[in-house]
């Protein structure tokens, strides 16, 4: 079978799966007065059309920033704009001022269903497949396979075909960045990865390794050469980029204030909800919220973020390759989401994607790290009514990627990079450190079956409501902050060596 | 990946499908959904006295005894689910877990068909020396099968228990590949008692067995040696048969209500094409009264008052009026099909071919009812469908005959899903099947030339123009409101130009092949 046929089947199917999860339903559907996350996009929709761009990130008679006011970068906000138009085309009702508000119908769900896969279409899968087709190692089936299980993470595609967001475009943005740098294109990469930047904040997380990589290669040019042609190139085409998306907004200095305060919303406290991250699942021990104020604690959190990013990136500055700078961004955004101040479970999204840019260097911890991942997002898609496609994607996923990627024939302690632990306990006996991993994968898969299958079908105990959640969320949180450690360890060792980079079947 | 010899790949194949169907649960259903959930109801709160008669829904319960007991045994998982979807008076009844049943009940009782599809791909001649898994003859096939577009669309989304049909089918079609003729003869009997739609292809059955069984040697140049006669295997198979059919009928004749359940089986009143044309004969026949009544009145030779009012594909089952050619009656429809699969089954009897000879016959009587028979479904191209994709895999001609008709077959199912939310899952679908078929067979038969005549690839691309226009540029047209049934007869027109043309392509390989010296 030639590549292009296999190509386009895992695309049609990646499709199709998309489009399948997207018949059920979203949040907040039939869920007054506030809704959820579907009604946030199509009131942005109707905000952004009926009001003048002035008005966008301020409280007004006509703009309640109470009600899922915006709280993107411009660029989410362009975006709306563009689908209010084809909404309006469609059907004038659905983008109405204030009487559009908790507008719901089939035919509405198809367009924003199809606005995302539109999105997706356009930026995120191609940008899957030209990295998996230009930058992974391997025969060309080898290549297809990590397509195909890149393109059905099921967190993504749960979280935007079932939840509704538009992750897609803000990841696959960064996806092209990252496939730019693989190629040598420091200046395109650094254009996707400012547009990334622009549609959601929260690529923030990937955004140190991106710097860290593209200053240290400047700096092995030499900075009185070639290196500093190329960081000026960069520093003004980021300039350059930044300064057209925000562009209307700059004409005021308040104005750009006011979209950086919706952004940075700092009043939120520490974090919401149950978010499988350091502060909530110390909460379980520590009341933090209780015990620091409120500007402590954001602090704190800000210390130990720099603190967990500081080794990769120090690492990634010395040595500029594209291996480390792939590692640095899956320790960066852990380290973001782990850490960090306000974090939502959707973030751990940022973390998957450079997760899955390593499928086919570490395909076990990869697949375990992501189905962790999906399986973090649990309680949120319960409550979104995604039960059956949750349980049908990721078992799916955890089969396919497994079988495909041959991810536990490969688990030799070479392939799994376990030298270094070897260094590091030292002082016990030695043990067969592949074995111990493979028996945890299976113990943690069982565990997050378990944990699934108890919180669909058992009633918490009534002093405890949130019992099955806060499980979740700790059991998330321990495989989160294992392969934090488990990451940086790799990038702290050896790099691989690569056995065949250009081989074509 | 699998190493060459391992079938690891067929258990994620089915894997991978089954779990693709789960997704399709919230999708549109169409009124057999309720159908079978009426169905539930019947069998689980009624008598078996009851079953045939009761008539509160006005979807009646019309398939052979056992598939009624199969829906007794269904209903009693059922109750676990929603006792509610088993009471009769609640007509239309829809609840969640009503849906999960029905939907979880097809993508289940599936395994047969996985398990079946499993057998045929064992069947399949190897080639030697292939390493590559992805162009083995028998992964191509269990794709072919598993991952067939028509059954996905007609299963999961339309709902139906097809699957589940068609691996009673397929297995016995491997016994008989296997030289099991009892254990083929006897799935086949089920077959027929669980779907009387099967009777189309019972004559390729029953010459074949005859012929091949029955008699247990050929004379020196393949024909019949009547000494060779063998009462014992023909009372084998009768009581196999009968044995079958009085489990089944069995207790209807007791209790006298025979002519009452053959009144449910065969209901000759529903006009000669089904709401959408199939594409077979009589769409052509009745699109060329249409025309002709249309230039007989240009021309002035008919008065447009005198003809009948001819109502076109409205959506509803009813009769359709010629007003220029003769009306045609069911027994007309019967006498073409008869002659229609006549030569084949001459051929087969005169020299059988081995089990490829029988299946090679056995499309031809699925096709040949398809094209002539009495209100045919657009689905039941299937029939020739799936039987096909064994072939296929095993000569270059087969193969592209497999693409020609899968490829229209497949399309003519299209009007089935008429919702916007499931368009793109039609398209993809399809698109996929088409893809992977085409690249895998062409990969498969590569260094023998090309699988199409250029006349065909022709059509097929007037196919994609076709679904174009339909799909995409008559929405925008005003003929849309004016005329909506015109896509449907497009289709259905083109269409029917493939199967027609498939048929006879095929004829003409059976026949052909009984030129040639004994194979196999």
């Amino acid at each position: 079978m030639q590549t292009w046929s296999l190509v386009s089947l895992c695309v049609l199917l990646g499709v199709t799966v998309r489009w399948g999860v997207s018949l059920n339903s979203y949040s907040g559907a039939e869920k007054p007065p506030m809704f959820g996350d579907y009604e946030a996009q199509r009131h942005w929709q109707e905000v952004t059309y009926n009001l003048p761009l002035k008005d966008w990130y301020f409280n007004t008679t006509e703009n309640d920033l109470n009600y899922w006011g915006l709280d993107y970068p411009p660029l989410t906000a362009y975006h709306s704009l563009i689908c209010a138009f084809v909404a309006k085309k469609i059907n004038p009702e659905w983008v109405e001022l204030h009487k559009s508000r908790g507008y719901e119908s089939e035919a509405h769900k198809l367009f924003m269903r199809a606005t995302v896969l539109v999105a997706d279409l356009l930026i995120y899968i191609p940008a899957v497949v030209l990295y998996c087709l230009y930058l992974t190692d391997g025969s060309s089936k080898k290549k297809v396979s990590t397509v195909f299980c890149f393109l059905l993470y099921p967190g993504l595609i749960l979280v935007d075909y079932g939840h509704f967001q538009y992750n897609g475009v803000s990841l696959g943005f960064a996806l092209w960045g990252v496939l730019a740098l693989g190629l040598g294109c420091d200046a395109l990469g650094s254009v996707a990865f400012c547009l990334a930047l622009n549609y959601k904040q929260m690529e923030l997380y990937h955004a140190l390794p991106f710097f860290c990589y593209l200053l240290g290669k400047s700096v092995k040019l030499g900075l009185m050469g070639r290196g500093l042609f190329l960081l000026v190139r960069i520093a003004s085409t980021v300039l350059v980029i930044f300064a057209l998306c925000w562009l209307p907004f700059l004409s005021d200095p308040g104005h750009a204030m006011q979209v950086v305060r919706r952004i940075f919303p700092v009043a939120r406290g520490l974090f919401e909800d149950k978010v499988a991250n350091t502060w909530c699942s110390l909460n379980t021990l520590i009341k933090i919220r209780s015990i620091l104020s409120s500007d402590s604690q954001m602090y704190l959190s800000f210390a130990c973020t720099l603190l967990a990013v500081l080794p990769s990136c120090i690492r990634l500055l010395t040595k500029p390759t594209f291996w480390q700078f792939k590692l640095a961004l899956a320790n960066s955004s852990l380290a973001f989401f782990l850490f960090s101040y306000q974090v939502h479970e959707k973030s751990i999204l940022l973390a998957a994607l450079p997760v899955c840019v390593l499928l086919n260097d570490l395909p076990l911890m990869a697949i375990w790290f992501l189905q962790a991942s999906t399986f973090s997002m649990l309680p949120l898609f319960l409550k979104d009514g995604l039960l059956v496609p949750y349980v049908v994607t990721s078992l799916g996923f955890l089969f396919f990627s497994i079988y495909l990627l041959s991810a536990l024939e490969h688990c030799s302690e070479e392939e799994l990079r376990l030298g270094a632990y070897h260094k590091l306990l030292f002082y016990l006996p030695k043990l067969d450190l592949a074995w111990i991993v493979k028996w945890k994968f299976y113990i943690s898969i069982a565990v997050m079956a378990g944990l699934s299958v108890v919180t669909v079908a058992l009633e918490p105990p009534p002093h405890l409501p949130d019992l099955f959640p806060v499980l979740v969320s700790t059991a998330a949180f321990l495989h989160f902050f294992g392969t934090f450690i488990y990451f940086n360890i790799v990038q702290f060792s050896e790099p691989p060596i690569r056995k065949s980079q250009k081989k074509t079947n | 990946m699998a190493t060459v010899d391992s079938w690891s790949w067929f258990p994620a194949l089915a894997l991978g499908v089954s779990l693709l169907k789960c997704l399709f649960i919230n999708a549109y259903h169409s009124t057999d959904f309720e159908v079978h959930r009426n169905w539930l109801a019947v069998t689980h709160s009624l008598p078996v006295s009851r079953w045939y008669h009761e008539n509160s829904s006005e979807w009646t319960l019309d398939y052979p005894p056992l598939f009624a007991w199969f829906e007794l045994g269904l209903s009693h998982a059922a109750r676990h689910f929603d006792s509610d979807m088993l009471q009769l008076q609640n007509l239309n009844y829809v609840s969640r877990q009503t849906v999960l049943f029905q939907r979880l009940s097809v993508v289940f009782t599936d395994g047969l068909f996985i398990y079946a599809a499993r057998e045929c791909c064992r069947c399949v001649q190897e080639q030697k020396g292939t390493r590559d898994v992805l162009i083995r003859p028998s992964f191509v096939l269990a794709v072919l099968l598993l991952w067939n577009f028509g059954l996905l669309v007609v299963d999961h989304i339309h709902f139906q228990y097809n699957g589940f049909l068609f691996g009673f089918l397929l297995l016995s079609l491997a016994k008989h590949l296997q030289s099991r003729h009892l254990q083929g003869a006897l799935l086949f009997a089920v077959l027929l008692n669980l779907k009387h739609i099967y009777l189309y292809v019972a004559p390729a059955y029953g010459v074949y067995l005859l012929r091949s069984y029955c008699f247990t040697q050929d004379g020196r140049d393949g024909s019949v040696r009547w000494s060779s006669f063998s009462p014992l295997r023909l009372l084998a198979l009768g009581s196999i048969v009968a044995s079958v059919c009085a489990l089944s009928f069995g207790p209807f004749v007791y209790m006298g209500q025979l002519p009452q359940v053959l009144s449910r089986l065969f209901p000759f009143k529903r006009g000669l094409c089904h709401a959408y044309w199939a594409p077979n004969f009589w769409a052509l026949y009745n699109t060329l009264d249409k025309s002709l009544a249309m230039l007989g009145v240009r021309l002035e030779l008919l008065q447009e008052a005198e003809l009948p009012r001819a109502s076109m594909t409205g959506g509803l089952v009813q009769e359709f009026q010629h007003s220029v050619l003769p009306p045609v009656s069911p027994s007309l429809t019967v006498t073409c099909t008869l002659l229609s699969i006549l030569p084949a089954l001459a051929s087969i009897w005169r020299r059988p071919r081995g089990a490829r000879g029988f299946l090679r016959c056995l499309l031809l009587c699925a096709l040949g009812s398809f094209l002539f028979g009495w209100h045919v479904h657009e689905k039941a191209v299937l029939l020739a469908i799936l039987p096909l994709s064994i072939l296929a895999v095993e000569s270059r001609e087969d193969a592209g005959i497999f693409l020609l008709l899968t490829t229209t077959g497949h399309y003519s199912l299209f009007p089935l899903l008429f919702t916007p939310a499931e368009l793109p899952i039609k398209v993809l679908l399809m698109l996929m099947f088409t893809i992977y078929s085409f690249t895998a067979l062409m990969k498969l038969y590569s260094g023998q030339g090309s699988l199409l005549r250029p006349l065909e690839v022709v059509y097929l691309l007037g196919l994609l123009a076709v679904a174009l226009a339909c799909e995409v540029a008559f929405p925008l047209t005003p003929w849309h409101q004016t005329l909506p049934f015109l896509p449907l007869l497009a289709t259905s027109v083109y269409c029917s130009l493939g199967v027609c043309y498939s048929f006879l392509r095929l004829y003409v390989s059976l026949l052909r092949q009984e030129e040639r010296p004994k194979q196999l």
